[in-house]
């Protein structure tokens, strides 16, 4: 990150990112919640650009804004009780000593890690680099992460099914 | 002018040419010539952009009256050509108003989050052999995740207005763009998966070289694609997130003036977005055999994506409106299975291309008839299988008389 368009760019983005996120826990409306949490998708997936990781920018900005945000959209809204402000519920103490944790965690680790730099240049083409690896020394976990995700789509259907339906007969 | 006294003519037929020998000119410093020069390509796509939804908005108009054998916009100005104009200055003009109990914040910022992406897809576009804003890697996942953004902006649309069927309607537009969106992904995914490529230039330049067009070796996925597009940009027959004479315009119902003027003018732009993908992915791009050495490329690029668009408006002349059911199962049951299969047919061809190492002028005619004849085959078949047969076979009377199994005439007929 020496020239100073990254720079300023890192920076911009970085401001965005965590005031959105903020943003998120701090706003009462629900809805506007899941818009921050939108622009904070979009700040990280700018983040990526910056490291020239063009390929998990733009699959950032495929899964999680149009996919993720309406499955919370959705959560949200198909949800008849559930109440459409950010509360302070009882969770507040514990989800606020979870995400001290957390953060503390991260702080720590990052600190303590020794970040070994790299000289090389970034990858021309991410996206062939990633595939390569996807199907070639991590293909188990790639098919396990699929097969997961089918479970994951069979068992919703399960969910939703009504109890003893039957085929549809037309 | 540098390029015509070194007598390279020629240069002059990429706009970009020219723009960049001028900037060069000027001796500025990289980083203000990167930016000058973005700016100056930004600017043009979307002044390009704006005169072709003026004139589209005419010509759809006369062209749909044309077929509805009615006369169409004719009295503003000469054939009616100022029409657009001034629906654009009654839009600007007309009281801005906002529901009450609307959440002011987001109702103001829906129709701008929608119009960014549908102009954002063009930064991507080759629109001639250096005429293109970023050229990405990635440009056919780009053009995939910004459509994407349009979801939850229509979301934000419907909920902000606090009207229960601007919210209804917009929960429906949302559950056909998602169930359309990975029709739209597997369709480019085999054309990805036979180029080998996401970049779009190399997509193009690909096309250039074997000398076809993708559309003779992927026909399916071509109409695929079209169709998720009519989706994605609502109109008929797939408009049934905002059916003007059924539903009163959906999710923008609270919409008026220029705030309704940007959704209308976004799905616009959206439908010469996905023509603009179509025609780079499907149609060899700025590539026309050769003749792109006489005919500037951006010239050729726009009368193919023109040529793509007006399928869309023929479409709305000609076709009934699907309702959500008949669409949802389409894109569930129907559509779904046979891109699957399609992109596994694809793979398979690619990998035995490979293998056998067969020269291009066999490989590709083979490929393209046996990608033909499978699409054909494999839309009838499933179409059988799932029951829709011809007509005959079954609900061809209405289901009371079929119930009753005669029809029973009263009063003076039946004696």
């Amino acid at each position: 990150m020496e020239d100073t368009g990254t720079v300023v760019a890192f920076w911009i983005l970085a401001v965005i990112t965590v005031g959105a996120a903020v943003g998120v826990a701090a706003v009462r409306n629900l809805i506007h919640s899941v818009a921050l949490l939108i622009v904070t998708f979009g700040g990280l997936a700018g983040l990526y650009i910056t490291l020239s990781a063009d390929f998990i920018a733009v699959v950032q900005v495929l899964i999680y804004i149009g996919a993720i945000a309406i499955l919370i959209i959705f959560a949200i809204v198909l949800t008849p009780r559930a109440g459409r402000l950010n509360q302070e519920g009882f969770m507040l103490l514990p989800a606020l000593a979870l995400a001290v944790l957390v953060a503390g965690t991260m702080i720590f680790v990052s600190f303590d890690t020794n970040w070994a730099i790299s000289d090389r240049e970034g990858f021309d083409d991410t996206a062939t680099a990633i595939g390569d690896l996807l199907l070639d020394r991590y293909a188990l976990p790639f098919e396990i992460a699929s097969v997961l995700l089918l479970t994951a789509i069979v068992g919703a259907i399960l969910l939703v099914r009504p109890e003893g339906a039957e085929e549809e007969t037309e | 002018m540098a390029i015509l006294l070194r007598g390279e003519w020629y240069d002059l037929r990429d706009l970009a040419n020219p723009v960049r020998e001028l900037l060069d000119g000027l001796g500025l410093p990289g980083d203000v010539d990167y930016v000058l020069w973005s700016l100056i390509a930004s600017l043009a796509i979307l002044t390009w952009l704006v005169l072709s939804v003026l004139a589209f908005i005419w010509i759809e108009r006369r062209v749909v009256a044309l077929m509805q054998n009615r006369k169409g916009p004719n009295r503003v100005g000469p054939a009616g050509l100022l029409q657009p104009v001034a629906d654009a200055i009654k839009l600007l003009l007309k009281e801005a108003i906002t529901t009450r109990g609307a959440d002011r914040l987001l109702f103001w910022l829906a129709p701008i989050i929608i119009f960014i992406p549908t102009i954002v897809v063009f930064a991507v576009i080759p629109f001639g052999e250096s005429m293109v804003l970023a050229d990405l890697n990635v440009g056919v996942l780009f053009l995939i995740a910004v459509a994407g953004i349009m979801t939850p902006s229509v979301f934000i649309a419907g909920w902000s207005s606090n009207n229960k069927y601007a919210l209804l309607a917009a929960m429906r537009a949302i559950a056909m763009l998602i169930s359309y969106e990975i029709i739209q992904v597997l369709a480019l995914l085999a054309a990805v998966i036979f180029i080998g490529s996401m970049n779009l230039q190399a997509i193009v330049s690909w096309q250039d070289e074997y000398n076809t067009w993708l559309v003779f070796i992927l026909p399916l996925p071509l109409v695929a694609y079209i169709i998720a597009g009519a989706v994605e940009i609502n109109r008929s027959p797939m408009d049934i997130s905002e059916a003007e004479s059924e539903l009163a315009a959906g999710y923008h119902t609270e919409y008026g003036g220029i705030k309704f003027g940007f959704f209308y003018q976004a799905e616009y732009l959206a439908g010469f977005a996905i023509a603009a993908s179509a025609v780079t992915l499907f149609f060899g791009g700025w590539t026309l055999w050769g003749l792109e050495e006489w005919i500037p490329g951006w010239i050729i690029f726009l009368g193919k994506l023109y040529g793509v668009f007006f399928v869309y408006i023929w479409s709305r002349g000609t076709l009934p409106r699907l309702r959500i059911d008949q669409l949802m199962t389409f894109a569930w049951k129907f559509m779904l299975p046979l891109m699957i299969l399609n992109v596994l047919l694809v793979a398979a061809e690619v990998l035995i291309w490979d293998e056998t190492g067969a020269s291009r002028n066999v490989a590709l005619p083979a490929i393209g008839a046996i990608n033909a004849t499978l699409a054909v085959a494999l839309v009838v078949a499933w179409a059988r299988f799932l029951g829709h047969g011809s007509g005959r076979q079954r609900g061809y009377r209405a289901t009371l008389t079929r119930e009753v199994g005669k029809i029973y005439y009263t009063g003076a007929e039946a004696s």
